[in-house]
């Protein structure tokens, strides 16, 4: 007697069918993570954003409405941290862009020992923000920083310059240390656009005598165009999220000068523990981003993107 | 031809003159890291040690309890064990995913997949609040393994979408033939697939590392001991608190970027098919 008779024999699943349920089950870990860590928390910071949650351990958490983002948008520490912001993407994207197109010409043109020049250039990618941040409030320090000490030893300057005391000047050189280690992370982006242009279309201009700025405007540029449009948009995603930097350069000081939206969002959630506030504002920060991220994704479909 | 050769001499003076400007800063840390203090202090500052000073380097490796150098060191092994299982753990999950992603079909496969590059899109800021409660109610703050399960769904979307754009470029027929001799989708993805992709597993391998090695915020808010705080946040707590022996500041930094530079160096050739893979594809 056995009961595998009674069993009905397994059911062959058309090819679409089995695909579904392949699908689902190598999807699953990834869903559950992403799920669980990002998409759940995002939806429980967006609750609470419409309460008034004053402390980690309140017990009252008063139901508020939009009363969260009305404040946020009417302070104006909230429009200065924009303010900074904007000016830091601005200066920072540019700053990055240009330097990185030209690192990523000299990445690609014929040099000796190539290899090597590529490895030194990978090297600030590699360090970490952190130590990167630490390194530069070294450089700047305005006692000991070997930046002073190089220029009044070269007879650059006669005194001594607070490179980090100043709230405008701090922002700058924020902003340089960014760079630093930001721009051959777009070079090598943007070698990989170069690598893939065709090199008979190079061929053929240099026959027609073509000169080199004539050959960087209506070949390579176009060509690197969706590279550029989405290291655009990704490094503005970056500069609205930058942190890091700020917290081990400056803590956002000094007289707030270097207190960019997320930083601002920081202080307000965590310093002056107040979570209601700090959700609004995050949601502040997510809506700029998600419109930033249908550009890029539009790009990427104009870029005829593969996957999608 | 001599046009030529002008522009070649040009541009390796070029080469030179961005390798210097990468490097002085790197290498001024270093030297501080060996100088002895009154050098660092004294002005006009001295650039060539008067002697060379082991002992930032020895305080960190063996201080004693409680000392800079056990923080340090707790973090650096805390840093490996975290930067260690993110790898893995978004390799498994981002090959199984990437997989499906790449060659089979099923209902809303393009809304899942744009769901998950939106997710690496958000700002962590906007993470933290609920994950903090989140994570208290699970007794995982100031935990590793609470570390590790932030930190991998941050790295997920990223090796997923990197993952699936190499898989693709992986031509249909080698995996058919494997299956016409009676390997299993799975089979074929293991024996076809992730051998054919070895460039594209090394690209992920190396942005997830370095995305774990370099992750700052989650490990600030969610650690507050020894006994999982990670090297980013030692680092900037001894940067705050010794202001002024930068020298020990810069031992530490180096230290803690030496893994993750070595590991950017020997993948290197793998960062631009990496960069390609992970947005537009050539």
């Amino acid at each position: 007697m056995t009961k595998l008779a009674t069993v009905a024999p397994p059911r062959r699943r058309t090819g679409r069918e089995s695909q579904k349920r392949l699908a689902f089950w190598l999807l699953l870990p990834a869903a559950v993570a992403v799920f669980g860590i990002i998409i759940y928390p995002i939806a429980r910071t967006l609750i609470i954003s419409f309460f008034e949650v004053e402390s980690a351990l309140a017990t009252e958490t008063p139901f508020v409405g939009i009363d969260n983002y009305v404040e946020a948008l009417s302070s104006s520490g909230f429009w200065a941290a924009i303010g900074r912001t904007l000016y830091f993407t601005v200066v920072s994207t540019a700053l990055e862009l240009t330097l990185g197109m030209m690192l990523a010409m000299l990445l690609n043109a014929r040099l000796r020992m190539r290899w090597l020049f590529r490895a030194i250039v990978v090297l600030p990618w590699a360090v970490p923000t952190i130590v990167n941040a630490a390194m530069w409030k070294g450089i700047f320090n305005a006692q000991y920083g070997s930046l002073n000490a190089a220029l009044t030893q070269l007879g650059l300057t006669d005194e001594y310059i607070a490179w980090l005391g100043d709230p405008f000047l701090a922002l700058n050189m924020v902003i340089l240390a960014d760079a630093w280690k930001t721009t051959p992370l777009v070079a090598f982006f943007l070698l990989a656009g170069l690598t893939a242009i065709n090199p008979e279309i190079y061929e053929s201009a240099k026959i027609d005598r073509a000169s080199w700025p004539r050959i960087f405007r209506s070949i390579t540029l176009p060509m690197l165009l969706p590279s550029i449009s989405i290291v655009l948009v990704l490094r503005t995603v970056e500069a609205f999220k930058a942190f890091d930097i700020i917290y081990a350069m400056t803590r956002g000081g000094p007289a707030n000068g270097t207190q960019t939206i997320a930083y601002y969002t920081y202080v307000r959630a965590f310093s002056d523990q107040n979570f209601g506030m700090g959700s609004a504002l995050s949601y502040i920060i997510v809506i700029v981003i998600l419109i930033l991220t249908t550009i890029y994704l539009r790009m990427l479909r104009r870029s005829e993107m593969s996957l999608l | 031809m001599r046009n030529q050769r002008r522009n070649s001499i040009l541009l390796h003076i070029a080469a030179v003159v961005v390798s210097i400007l990468i490097l002085l800063p790197f290498a001024w840390m270093v030297e501080a890291s060996f100088a002895p203090q009154r050098d660092l202090v004294s002005r006009p500052m001295r650039w060539i040690p008067s002697e060379i000073d082991l002992s930032r380097y020895v305080e960190i490796f063996q201080g004693g309890e409680g000392s800079v150098g056990s923080t340090f060191r707790a973090a650096m092994l805390n840093s490996t064990i975290v930067a260690v299982s993110v790898v893995a753990l978004a390799m498994i999950v981002g090959v199984l995913g990437a997989y499906a992603f790449a060659r089979l079909k099923f209902p809303f496969r393009k809304a899942t997949l744009l769901t998950f590059l939106a997710t690496y899109m958000l700002p962590q800021i906007a993470l933290l609040i609920p994950l903090y409660f989140i994570l208290n109610s699970l007794g995982l703050l100031n935990t590793l393994v609470g570390l590790i399960l932030v930190d991998s769904s941050l790295v997920i979307p990223f090796t997923l979408w990197i993952l699936s754009n190499y898989f693709v470029t992986i031509p249909d027929e080698l995996e058919e033939a494997a299956r016409i001799d009676g390997t299993s989708r799975v089979g074929a993805l293991f024996r076809i697939i992730l051998p054919s992709a070895k460039p594209g597993i090394f690209a992920a391998m190396m942005f997830a590392f370095l995305l774990a090695w370099d992750e700052f915020m989650y490990a600030l808010i969610f650690t507050s001991s020894d006994a999982a705080k990670t090297l980013p946040v030692a680092i900037s707590e001894f940067a705050g608190r010794y202001t002024t022996d930068f020298g020990l500041v810069a031992a530490g930094g180096i230290l803690a970027a030496i893994p993750p530079i070595v590991i950017a160096v020997i993948f290197q050739r793998y960062v631009v098919s990496g960069m390609s893979a992970g947005a537009v594809k050539g």
